[in-house]
């Protein structure tokens, strides 16, 4: 028989391993470089972020290789205990929580350090919903099931927009492609596409009437051809007078629902204003920051904008910027090629996983992942509005690292024993 | 389960599709569009201006005329101020704690993070008491500015003023200006702005969000240091500058000498007069505000902007265009009963019979009158006004009515009546030599400039050419050798002519109309001139050089409303030669003081008059003189505004400034 602690040694996914630690590295450095500080110009200066970030790093490492020596078994079994320590944390940030940024996300820890439960709610989340879905005879496509994976998804995300914390609230909302796998109607995608489509246009627009006319109108085409199926004809006219009743309550949403820095922020992304000074003010320096870096970018540690601090949240939300700036066009598509790689090795381990629970769990590590990419590195080039999370393992934060670094590494732990239910 | 197996690819190419988006929008933010990096810099980089030090002003010996003096502003930058003892500060500085507040505000309101100056134009010495503590004061820095300077306080007119360029000339300078330059309004400041102005120098600062200087740029790779104007020697001559200044105080004239050998002027004197030093520092508009108030206008560049009819000085002009044309020997004489053919001009009395060098040396009006009578017909009375077009011709080669191009702007012409002029008012071919006969005696319409009244001097001190006349003899360590300076320009006569023009000059100072200004020792040769004034009493003018046998100094000099050209402007004239050729005056004192305490300011209604009329016209080009009367001898101080002569636009000017 195979020893448990040799197998898993081979059979970690290596390349996995390795990209994590390539984006904690160009994370380090870059993170050194947007918040350098001369008086502490050491790397791993410890009251510095940069110093900072490397702790954080090496017991990110420490908790892989921990989790890594588990028995996975165990982590199956406890799903739903951590679902419940990170709902239970999630309440306990509204109630007891540090108000930081208008957001009530961060619990107080001794000895100085801050806890963000949502970082930990996206993986206990993930693994619930795996553990749900994997189970015998649950079907997404029937509605019971359907709804109560939609529960586990949303039931964090409305602690969480209770906070409030939009950014970490959309991320669930990626988990769609964990249910498209499973057998969700790709009608879903594509209404949900739609719909982002019509909430973007209705607010674009700003003509009611005129959105409705042209719906009409367009159903009234569809008819027109397909009128001799009956079936076809009833489900547009049902899905026109839904389309009709979210175009209103995007405009309802949008005037009266949303906050005004919220909806200056969409303004913004859409070209309906141009702030800035203000609250385009992020946007517009970041995408200052990124254009001037060109193709191979102004060097390691030589980005004025970086240097003289323009873009805010520099190690934080904007760490793009320093990447776009000081490494160019070059440096920026090798980021995200990497990115891309990570997101697609993840799907290769998912697709070769023999449980469901491993799979189903993989393509959740994969849609967070993606999701935090697309809009991290969407809002500093501007075609996203700026919503605050962070790029992962490169953005300076320590829950945000180690959440990551759970994802991760549990990811590779059920993949190391993908072989196991054979010897089981 | 694995039914849905082909939905990764799905997953897959909508992962990869999103991430090509979001590579081309970086494609596009960083290859594509320049702006960025545009912005990028723009953010960061600021460039500084360091102005240099003006080029200083010498005289030909090397004294100093004006230089620059460094001032010292102390700004502040509110938000690095830390805690200080305010009352100590306030002490230091010299002013009480409300208006230490009062500045402080003003400076948080102007930015927090900026620096504005709190105090300005501290002088090098209340400088020094603070430079050493000021450091004990963070957030507060000093800048050094400098200032002109006149030790001597002389030569206001000559040298001009500077002040901060404005948009105009900005605009007119293509970018050489930037606001907050300075430039050279007047004088040897704005006709040697190129020369004096240095070149700015620029600093290249990052800065960063806040706007704190964070270092220069690229290590200063791209900073030009500021390199400080060029010296300029001038060829005036700071003794017999100060001596006339002083001889005309309360008088209203001009001198102007220059030395015949090479065109240099020697001295420009332009009275009234004001301390240069008044048109510095934050006074300066208040100052120049009075001064445009001042009937007198000591704005006007009285040498080379203020026309008069020359007089009597105009005569050997006559004589030697006579000679040339063969009209007249040195011995031809003509008897004087004290009015010519019983009528005009006059002479003050009786002369007798008098041949060219008694003429000139009493100055004959008959005389001349006959001679001028002679000379325009020679043609027979038909041809009038072709003898008279031959006449002018000869007399702008001697650069009447024509500028002499003198190295200031804004110099006059002076006015010579043409045939056309003549023809207009008489009538064509109405006209005889009758008509204009006060030309004769440099009466009538003719109008000359200080300057150009020098020149004659010269020209005839150098027996027929004169060089153009400057006042620069060197730029920083080179001398200054143009081509334009060092051609002689003839005046169509014949050497051989001179002598006996210049026997009766002599005579002039030995024992004729200016024999009390002769000097002892020196022979000087001159012409004095009286110009009539309707206003009041008549201008002195006095033209010579000295000393007769290689000439070192040609000088004019016009005193308004001093009477006879004997009576003030001899004198003065031949303490300026003396003092120049000896370096003392031996004469007695009592006397000079006499003259130099005279004071001899006209009636101002008539410059408030002539004030009053400048203000009220629209157009100061079009300003017409109301000089020109239609027969017999002219008026008074005559300002002509023609062309390029800016003097009411000056003043005008002047007005507006009042408001820097």
């Amino acid at each position: 028989m195979n020893n448990p602690q040799r197998s898993f040694f081979f059979n970690v996914d290596w390349v996995t391993v390795i990209i994590y630690l390539m984006l904690c590295t160009i994370g380090w450095f870059n993170i050194h470089s947007a918040v350098f500080d001369p008086h502490h110009p050491s790397i791993i200066a410890l009251d510095t972020n940069y110093g900072k970030q490397f702790i954080y790093i090496i017991s990110g490492i420490i908790l892989g290789i921990f989790i890594l020596l588990l028995e996975s078994r165990f982590i199956t079994a406890l799903a739903p205990a951590f679902y419940g320590i990170t709902t239970f944390l999630l309440i306990l940030v509204l109630v007891h929580g540090k108000n930081i940024g208008g957001n009530q996300a961060w619990i107080a820890l001794p000895g100085g350090f801050r806890l963000q439960p949502s970082e930990f709610a996206k993986f206990s989340t993930c693994l619930l919903l795996a553990r749900y879905l994997s189970g015998t005879n649950i079907k997404v496509t029937e509605l019971k099931s359907f709804a109560i994976a939609a529960g586990i998804i949303l039931f964090p995300m409305a602690l969480i927009m209770l906070q409030p914390d939009a950014g970490s609230t959309l991320v669930f909302s990626c988990l769609i492609f964990v249910l498209y796998r499973e057998g969700l109607s790709p009608y879903f995608l594509i209404l949900e596409g739609m719909f982002i489509t019509l909430f973007v246009l209705t607010i674009k627009l700003n003509n009611l009437t005129y959105m409705v006319v042209s719906l009409v109108l367009i159903a009234a085409i569809i008819i027109l051809i397909f009128r001799r199926n009956r079936k076809l004809v009833s489900t547009i006219l049902i899905g026109l007078a839904i389309t009709i009743a979210f175009v209103f309550s995007v405009k309802f949403l949008y005037n009266d629902v949303l906050q005004p820095h919220q909806k200056v922020r969409i303004d913004i992304v859409l070209g309906i204003t141009t702030d800035l000074r203000g609250k385009g003010y992020n946007v517009n320096q970041s995408k200052i920051a990124i254009g001037s870096g060109k193709f191979w970018g102004k060097g390691y540690m030589q980005g004025t904008q970086t240097k003289y601090s323009f873009v805010p949240e520099q190690s934080t939300d904007f760490i793009f910027c320093t990447i776009g700036e000081e490494w160019g066009f070059a440096g920026a598509i090798f980021v995200l090629g990497l990115y891309l790689f990570l997101v697609l090795r993840i799907i290769y381990i998912a697709e070769r996983q023999r449980s469901p629970f491993s799979r189903i769990y993989a393509y959740g590590v994969a849609s967070v992942i993606f999701f935090h990419v697309v809009i991290n590195i969407g809002m500093t080039i501007g075609i996203v509005p700026s919503i605050g999370i962070p790029l992962p393992l490169i953005s300076y934060g320590g829950s945000s690292l180690w959440s990551f670094t759970i994802l991760i590494f549990v990811l590779l732990k059920l993949d190391s024993n993908r072989m196991g239910i054979i010897y089981a | 389960m694995n039914s849905f197996f082909v939905r990764r690819y799905v997953i897959a190419g909508i992962f990869i599709s999103i991430i090509v988006i979001l590579a081309a929008k970086l494609f596009y933010i960083q290859v594509i569009d320049k702006e960025y990096s545009i912005y990028a810099t723009k953010n960061v980089l600021r460039s500084i201006k360091i102005y240099p030090a003006r080029g200083p002003i010498y005289d030909r010996n090397n004294n100093v005329l004006v230089q620059n003096e460094a001032f010292y502003d102390i700004n502040v930058t509110p938000k690095e101020v830390k805690p200080f003892d305010t009352l100590e500060f306030c002490k230091l500085l010299g002013i009480d704690k409300p208006e230490f507040d009062k500045r402080f505000e003003k400076a948080i309101k102007y930015s927090p993070n900026l620096s504005s100056p709190f105090e300005k134009q501290l002088t090098a010495q209340t400088y020094a008491s603070i430079s050493e503590r000021l450091s004990e004061f963070t957030g507060f820095s000093a800048v050094t500015r400098y200032m002109r300077t006149y030790p001597d306080s002389v030569a206001a007119q000559f040298l001009g003023y500077i002040s901060e360029v404005n948009d105009k000339e900005i605009k007119r300078s293509g970018g050489r200006y930037q606001p907050g330059d300075y430039i050279g309004e007047t004088g040897v400041e704005k006709a040697y702005e190129d020369v004096l102005r240095g070149q700015v120098g620029v600093e290249n600062m990052v800065y960063n969000s806040h706007g704190k200087a964070m270092g220069h740029y690229a290590n200063g790779v791209y900073d030009t240091a500021a390199r400080a104007g060029d010296r300029l020697t001038s060829s005036l001559d700071i003794r017999i500058q100060k001596l006339g200044e002083q001889l005309m105080q309360n008088k209203v004239g001009s001198i102007i000498a220059i030395e015949p050998s090479t065109g240099e002027i020697l001295c420009f004197v332009s009275s009234p007069t004001y301390d240069p030093n008044l048109m510095v520092g934050r006074e300066r508009g208040n100052n120049a505000a009075k001064m445009y108030k001042n009937p007198y206008t000591p704005f006007l560049i009285r040498p080379i902007q203020a026309y008069y009819p020359p007089g009597s000085s105009f005569k050997p002009l006559n004589a030697l265009i006579a000679l040339q044309e063969g009209i007249i020997t040195p011995q031809t004489s003509y008897y004087c009963t004290g009015a010519y053919k019983g009528g005009l001009p006059r002479c003050d009395e009786p002369h007798g019979e008098s041949d060219l060098a008694r003429g000139i040396a009493v100055s004959c009006n008959t005389y001349f009158a006959s001679v001028f009578e002679k000379l325009l017909n020679i043609n027979g009375p038909r041809n009038t006004d072709s003898t008279f077009v031959q006449w002018r011709k000869n007399v702008s080669k001697f650069s009447f009515g024509e500028r002499l191009g003198i190295d200031l702007p804004n110099e006059g012409k002076g006015f010579m009546p043409t045939a056309d002029f003549y023809n207009k008012r008489f009538g064509v071919n109405h006209w005889r030599s009758s008509s204009i006969l006060s030309l004769a005696i440099g009466q009538g319409e003719l109008l000359a400039t200080p300057l150009q009244m020098a020149n004659i001097e010269c020209t005839i001190a150098n027996h027929g050419f004169y060089y153009r006349p400057h006042l620069i003899k060197a730029i920083g360590d080179k001398q200054i050798t143009k081509a334009e300076y060092t051609q002689r320009n003839y005046v169509g006569i014949d050497p051989q002519y001179f002598e006996p023009v210049i026997d009766g000059m002599q005579e002039v100072v030995e024992s004729g109309t200016a024999a009390s200004s002769k000097i002892p020792g020196i022979i000087m040769c001159g012409k004095t001139g009286t110009a009539q004034n309707s206003h009041g009493k008549n201008h002195s003018i006095f033209v010579a050089f000295a000393p007769r046998d290689h000439p070192r100094i040609a000088i004019a000099v016009v005193v308004e409303n001093a009477g006879q050209g004997a009576w003030y402007a001899a004198p003065i004239a031949s303490y300026i030669v003396e003092k120049y050729l000896t370096d003392t005056i031996k004469r007695p004192m009592d006397e000079f003081n006499r003259i130099k305490d005279a004071n001899l300011m006209p009636d101002p209604s008539f410059y408030y008059s002539q004030i009053r009329k400048d203000a009220l016209r629209d157009s100061l080009k079009k300003l017409k003189a109301d000089s020109l009367h239609k027969k017999g001898p002219v008026k008074s101080v005559v300002i002509k505004k023609k062309n390029d002569n800016k003097v009411a636009y000056l003043t005008s000017t002047l007005k507006r400034k009042e408001n820097e």
